[in-house]
């Protein structure tokens, strides 16, 4: 561990002011720095900041990228989705311990590497893949393995492990990413890049009242793209009709559903676009502050984002009196996230952005009344935002015809799993799952899961099921799974997820799914009986109807959904007892305890 | 003073202030909403959700629930009941919880929510975590066996106290209480008259050297169920949100 001290520590306070609500600024710079946050730099900060030191201990323990014990120079985290997992990443990490010859936790004796795994990482169009520090590498191979070990043994430098470029701007001197972007199907709304003038829609926007922006978004039906589906519009003129003096325009860009990476693609080829529409935002909204919420394993494109701000403030797009309309002020911060899904919840994005740990808020007040830092808040998802500047470009009605009956506009969906061209599309909302999987090249399909593993899971039934708010809701997320494929493997790995991606605050979700994943665990093991899928199910409902937040509402959703849909998968595991006894109830394992302190063995067993 | 909000919940119609929970609200009406992580004079919290209601179908915490006119309210159908119970063993299930020999026990509202809701033994798997005990404070004691992590502590010492000697750490179920130090509870400004240690719904917040002294028989809910009070002293002006 390298050794903290105290003036480098006040530093790192003081670049951000000393400010609690930037605690997430600072902690990720201290991890950084000295490649943990010890206990005594916890009772540093606190003092700096004016905090109790219990409060950044707190959002220290919450998030994955944060560290109280020290680890190595380098840190790879392999990512463990189950769409890596069925590219291979078990052997990725077996290569992976053998070479560095230490177990996935830990730390080579020399604290130069550490070796860990990651959720989906938003790499699932180039799985497997893994994180070098902030260096993503993806189509791990174990020949690909060998060699970065051994570059990072000799050199303890991620950045020597970039060869090949990526394309687009992956390959810009401020991202030098291998990343590939997977565009294969450009729509007619958010990667129709040839026909739309940079600043088009802004510049029609400030042509308008912020009021007449609104309701072009509504006439348009613009529905939020993150999953949820609110209506965009709505949500503007509430923050507009909230009261309060500063409002805030947050972007989501915490893109943590296992599956989903259009939004990386958005970011590196669209940023402007996006910027654009975060400014139409706060102009229809009446906010001069921005914030882009960027999940901590996108860090790779931090500089390059920070460049394009550095651009539009230069062009007057950002700043004050954007484009020269007087009294329009606006700019934009970006808000590195440390690893944490539950932060792509709304009211849990704002605690973050905060300062705090991921939790969510409670509803009322909602983010529109009193969000960020208790100023009325309007929270958009990247893609949603992109839609804007083209609705305004374009006219409400051009928009509005696209797609299906509630549904309006395309859809860029994220799509990995056994298709020959996993990657993002853009389709017209309402495609048929049939269409899809013959547009990716899904031939022997036999599962999806729409929307992540909060979404659900549909058998070949389903497959004349349409993509939209109505039908099948998805934020993008859409994994294929073959007829070789483990259904229930892959719902152990969602369960997996939520339970370790929970973030404890409510008993449902804290609880309940850790029951769920470990009935299913017995199942999967030959140890279940038949009642046990009403348990499963009954479990399921409770913690959907009880929980908090749409984590909560959501996360029963692979178990019933797979119930629902693959219920055969299930009966052919389960089995009456014959003795009377459970079968997950293993008589010896839970007298061994008993045993080694009396001394002798149970007479009986 | 605001105009008066009229809702129904369990077929009675009540009429509440317009800035008050569902579970206040009812409360005053004489009508019982049970619950763990609310408590007077602290901030609501949405923690435990045994308040879980419907509203108009859709379900609520009426802790943290504003009342609404012509709100349809359900709170005690068997599905709500069902999710209490099942909530409840879960807050069971995950602690170690030894009613038997715990000094709570008759004055313990989870104790008390059990037996008012029919459960004698859950029926879901005990998951046995190792949970920590401080015992270093020489007046409080810790025991993380049995805390719920509903957050009183932690919104007593902070709101009531004005001292932050408790917060979360760590995230699904590995949450827990920490306290204010590097080291244990002895090392912080804790003192036995605070109010955080007063507010402890179960066991895990102890004040020492007074064990036992209400005899088992003369507690807290030895007699009548949780919430009786609130049942049978309708229109009690002491309760504030």
């Amino acid at each position: 561990m390298m050794k903290y001290s105290e003036r480098e520590v006040k530093e790192i306070c003081s670049a951000y002011s000393c400010d609690s609500s930037r605690m997430m600024d600072i902690l990720r710079d201290i991890q950084k720095r000295f490649g943990c946050v010890p206990e005594e730099v916890i009772d540093l900060i606190a003092g700096q900041v004016d905090v109790a030191r219990v409060e950044v201990d707190s959002t220290v323990s919450f998030y994955a990228f944060f560290s109280k014990t020290p680890k190595g120079e380098v840190v790879i985290r392999l990512c463990n989705d189950i769409i890596d997992r069925m590219n291979g990443s078990d052997v990725i990490a077996e290569v992976f311990s053998r070479e560095l010859g230490i177990e996935f936790g830990e730390t080579t004796p020399d604290n130069k590497i550490t070796l860990e795994y990651t959720p989906c990482i938003g790499m699932c169009d180039q799985a497997p893949s893994a994180l070098v520090n902030e260096v993503v590498i993806t189509d791990l191979s174990s020949d690909k393995v060998r060699s970065i070990v051994k570059t990072l043994k000799e050199t303890g430098d991620p950045l020597k492990l970039v060869s090949r470029l990526g394309d687009g701007f992956n390959a810009h001197h401020l991202v030098k990413s291998m990343v590939h972007n997977c565009i294969r199907r450009k729509g007619k709304v958010v990667f129709a890049f040839a026909d739309c003038d940079p600043n088009a829609g802004l510049e029609k926007a400030i042509s308008m009242s912020p009021v007449e922006v609104i309701n072009v978004i509504k006439n348009a039906r613009l529905r939020g793209r993150g999953g949820a589906g609110f209506p965009t519009g709505m949500k503007w003129e509430f923050t507009r009709g909230a009261e309060g003096n500063k409002k805030h325009v947050i972007c989501n860009a915490d893109e943590g559903e296992p599956g989903t990476f259009k939004d990386r693609v958005i970011l590196t080829e669209l940023s402007n676009l996006l910027f654009e529409g975060m400014t139409i935002a706060g102009y229809a909204i009446g906010a001069e502050n921005g914030i882009l919420y960027l999940r901590g394993e996108y860090a790779y494109l931090y500089d390059f984002l920070a460049s394009v701000l550095n651009f539009r403030r230069k062009k007057g797009f950002l700043g004050s009196n954007i484009l020269g309309k007087p009294g329009f002020n606006f700019d934009i911060r970006i808000q590195m996230g440390a690893g944490a899904y539950i932060c792509g919840e709304e009211t849990a994005l704002i605690s973050s952005c905060e300062g705090s740990r991921g939790d969510p808020k409670n509803r009322p007040p909602f983010p529109a009344q009193k969000g960020y830092l208790s100023s009325p808040t309007c929270v958009n998802n990247v893609e949603t935002l992109c839609c804007v500047v083209r609705i305004l470009d374009k006219g409400a009605a051009w928009f509005a015809e696209m797609g299906s009956m509630g549904s309006a506009g395309t859809k860029l969906l994220s799509i990995s799993g056994d298709c020959q061209s996993p990657g993002v599309y853009e389709f017209p909302f309402g495609i048929s799952v049939r269409e899809l999987l013959r547009e990716v090249g899904a031939i022997n399909a036999v599962a999806v899961q729409i929307g992540g593993p909060s979404g659900q899971m549909i058998g070949e039934d389903d497959f004349d099921r349409t993509i939209c708010y109505d039908d099948l809701a998805t934020g993008g997320s859409v994994m294929v799974f073959g007829s070789e494929r483990n259904i229930l493997e892959a719902v152990k790995c969602f369960m997996d997820f939520f339970t370790e991606e929970s973030c404890g605050y409510c008993t449902p979700c804290r609880v309940g799914n850790v029951l769920l994943k470990r009935c299913l665990e017995n199942i999967i093991a030959g140890k279940g009986e038949p009642s046990d899928l009403d348990y499963l199910k009954d479990l399921g409902e409770t913690i959907k109807t009880a929980s908090r937040c749409g984590l909560g509402q959501t996360s029963p959703n692979p178990i019933l959904t797979t119930l629902q849909n693959f219920r055969p998968v299930y009966e052919a595991l389960v089995h009456e007892a014959k003795d009377g006894c459970r079968p997950s109830f293993d008589i010896h394992a839970v007298l061994k305890d008993a045993q080694n302190i009396t001394g002798r063995k149970s007479v009986y067993f | 003073m605001s105009d008066k909000v009229d809702f129904i919940i369990d077929g009675e119609e009540v009429s509440a202030n317009p800035d008050q929970t569902i579970l206040i609200a009812a409360e005053e009406a004489g009508i019982y909403i049970p619950r763990l992580c609310a408590m007077k004079d602290l901030v609501p919290f949405g923690a435990c959700r045994v308040c879980t209601v419907l509203v108009n179908g859709r379900p609520q915490a009426a802790c943290t629930q504003p009342v609404a006119s012509g709100i349809i309210v359900e709170n005690s159908s068997d599905k709500i009941l069902k999710i209490r119970r099942t909530i409840i063993e879960m807050l069971f299930v995950e602690g170690n919880h030894y009613c038997m020999f715990c000094e709570k026990s008759g004055n313990c509202e989870l104790q008390a929510l059990a037996y008012r809701l029919g459960i004698s033994a859950p029926d879901l798997p005990y998951l046995f975590p190792d949970r920590k005990v401080d015992a270093t404070h020489p007046d409080i004691l810790i025991d993380h066996n049995r805390c719920i992590l509903c957050g009183r502590c932690v919104r007593a010492s902070r709101d009531l106290d004005g001292k932050n000697v408790f917060q979360f750490v760590g995230r699904g179920l590995g949450k827990e209480v920490q306290v204010n130090s590097s080291a244990k509870l002895a090392a912080t400004d804790i003192d036995v008259t605070d109010k955080a240690v007063g507010v402890c719904p179960v066991g895990a917040l102890l004040p020492k050297r007074v064990g036992y002294r209400i005899p088992i028989g003369e507690r807290l809910f030895d007699h009548n169920p949780i919430g009786h009070e609130i049942e049978t002293n309708i229109h009690n002006s002491s309760v504030k949100e």
